[in-house]
């Protein structure tokens, strides 16, 4: 009932861990079994590791936080080493999200994961927190034509792009990946926002910048994927401010086959399998025998 | 580490601003550990608390009302409900100490001190500062207890650093403000005294996923929620 196949891969059920709540799923495996979530994706990757940024990295806004990590990681040799072996035990499609700073070093870590044991590799030209991390790729689809393009030339695996809200036009960004060779897009990642703390006068952040997610941003991030679900004909993982399964099968009727959940896991630990069993009683309620007959019904 | 709600057994504010929240449940909390709290839709997430004392059937928690977060605890009565995620943290095995300690805490700070001293069976002495009201110390467990207020309303006038000396004690353990911490590393370093502290930060997971807690040490960004909150003295690196 809740099974979708796509690009050659078997999803249990559309909800997937989104990238940067999840850490490489060992916390959350503590908690509770997450072989039953769809898929995972691995916090955002480099080339090489990065601590990421420095000072406060976390602020809550109405309905929503704003984060500043920086993509701080292990690099993917540590990844592949040391972190993929377990996230491969579990039962799950494991999706690797990849950050960058040049096309080059795009380049270099996507041969890495292609070689690799992950299922899926999640192009991040969406993160808002460091300078080199490829958000420069995601505002306009010329950088990142150049980007997508590049990769898909040593990416034999499913090659999804996940876009930034911050793009120019997001539906003429999704176009140009897909023109390039993006197998699926997911989107959104984070808003790049701000607060400032009025005693000290100065960003609540050092990088004065930080991105913000949780349901503050989902009626916007369920706008773009309407928009984008209707101009073009690949999957759509739909994800942004998903916190329970009424807003995950809003996505899905506006056109995603799949679901990201990212900061609802810190609004409530077993939200993914809350949203999981919810969906599948909507369905049984509604006599729906299959998610896939509802994916873009709106 | 489990995910409850617990009814509230008592929440009473034993000082100005400053409450005591005991919460119906069993668990096993080393000292240091946390817990993360919530009886609240909005703001969205919870907010970590370390245990400060724990009996069969209860645990409790001391804090201070700072925020969006804490204004919603405080409003907590009695049979209301509290989404509790925990034990969490690495806390420490108190079972290997030996000899003298001595645990200096600053205000809302000594919370989780209360709680290893009451746990450590070598010979404790507390040194314990205050802005103003003394709060917290009811049925403390040590051998001597020292007290300043900024105020001078108790015991010595100023800073507890200004009367603090970590030369007779083969470990100590601190917890308070960011600048109370430094100057008791700065000290402990000049007497090679054996020092832990345990850190605060703002949290979003708590269980070491989301990376937004992290505290600078000598090797990197650490997870103050899962790689600490206690980190040993020497690792830590404070921003001048």
């Amino acid at each position: 009932m809740l099974k979708i196949s796509l690009w050659g891969k078997v999803f249990k059920n559309p909800v997937i861990a989104a990238s940067g709540t999840f850490g490489f799923s060992r916390e959350y495996n503590e908690l509770y079994d997450v072989s039953i979530l769809g898929g995972i994706a691995t916090k955002g990757l480099t080339l090489n590791k990065r601590e990421g940024n420095e000072g406060i990295r976390c602020f809550e806004t109405p309905s929503g936080m704003l984060n500043s990590v920086g993509l701080q990681n292990p690099g993917i040799d540590y990844f592949i080493e040391n972190e993929l072996p377990f996230m491969k035990s579990l039962n799950t499609i494991i999706i690797a999200n990849l950050g960058g700073g040049s096309i080059e070093e795009y380049v270099q870590g996507a041969e890495k994961l292609d070689k690799s044991d992950v299922d899926i590799i999640e192009l991040n030209i969406s993160c808002p927190n460091v300078k080199e991390g490829g958000i420069n790729f995601g505002i306009k689809s010329n950088m990142a034509r150049e980007v997508v393009k590049e990769v898909r030339k040593v990416v034999k695996k499913p090659l999804v792009v996940k876009l930034s809200p911050n793009a120019e036009n997001i539906v003429d960004m999704a176009v140009a990946c897909v023109e390039e060779g993006a197998d699926g897009v997911s989107l959104v990642n984070t808003f790049k926002a701000m607060a400032i703390d009025i005693y000290k006068r100065k960003s609540v952040f050092k990088n004065v910048f930080a991105g913000l997610s949780g349901p503050a941003i989902k009626p916007i991030a369920l706008r773009m994927v309407y928009e984008v679900s209707k101009a073009v004909n690949v999957p759509i993982i739909g994800v942004g401010g998903i916190k329970d399964y009424k807003d995950a099968i809003e996505f899905i009727m506006a056109g995603a086959s799949l679901v990201q959940v990212g900061t609802a896991n810190f609004i409530n630990p077993f939200a993914c399998r809350d949203i999981i069993n919810g969906i599948e009683n909507f369905l049984k309620e509604e006599g729906i025998n299959s998610i896939s007959e509802i994916i873009g019904i709106v | 580490m489990q995910y409850s709600s617990l009814k509230v057994l008592e929440n009473r504010e034993i000082s100005r601003n400053i409450f005591k929240l005991t919460l119906k449940g069993k668990y096993e909390v080393k000292p240091g550990q946390f817990f993360m709290l919530k009886s609240w839709e909005e703001p969205i997430l919870s907010r970590p608390f370390s245990i400060y004392d724990k009996g069969e059937n209860y645990i409790s928690f001391l804090y201070e009302v700072k925020g969006k977060g804490t204004e919603k605890l405080a409003k907590l009565k009695n049979q209301d409900t509290v989404k509790v995620l925990g034990p969490l943290g690495n806390g420490m095995d108190i079972s290997s100490i030996k000899g003298k300690v001595a645990l200096v805490g600053g205000g809302i700070g000594i919370a989780p001190l209360v709680y290893f001293a009451k746990n450590i069976e070598a010979d404790v002495d507390i040194y314990f500062g205050f802005r103003d009201e003394v709060y917290g110390i009811e049925n403390l467990k040590c051998k001597n207890l020292y007290i300043s207020t900024e105020s001078g309303k108790v015991g010595y006038k100023g800073y507890i650093t200004d009367i603090f000396n970590p030369f007779e004690y083969n470990l100590v353990i601190t917890c308070g403000p960011l600048v109370m911490m430094k100057k008791v590393k700065d000290v402990c370093k000049k007497t090679a005294t054996p020092l832990y502290l345990l850190m605060e930060s703002k949290m979003a997971c708590g269980i070491g996923a989301c990376l937004v807690c992290t505290c600078k040490t000598k090797d990197g960004m650490k997870r103050v929620c899962k790689d600490g909150p206690i980190f040993k003295g020497e690792e830590v690196v404070f921003d001048a």
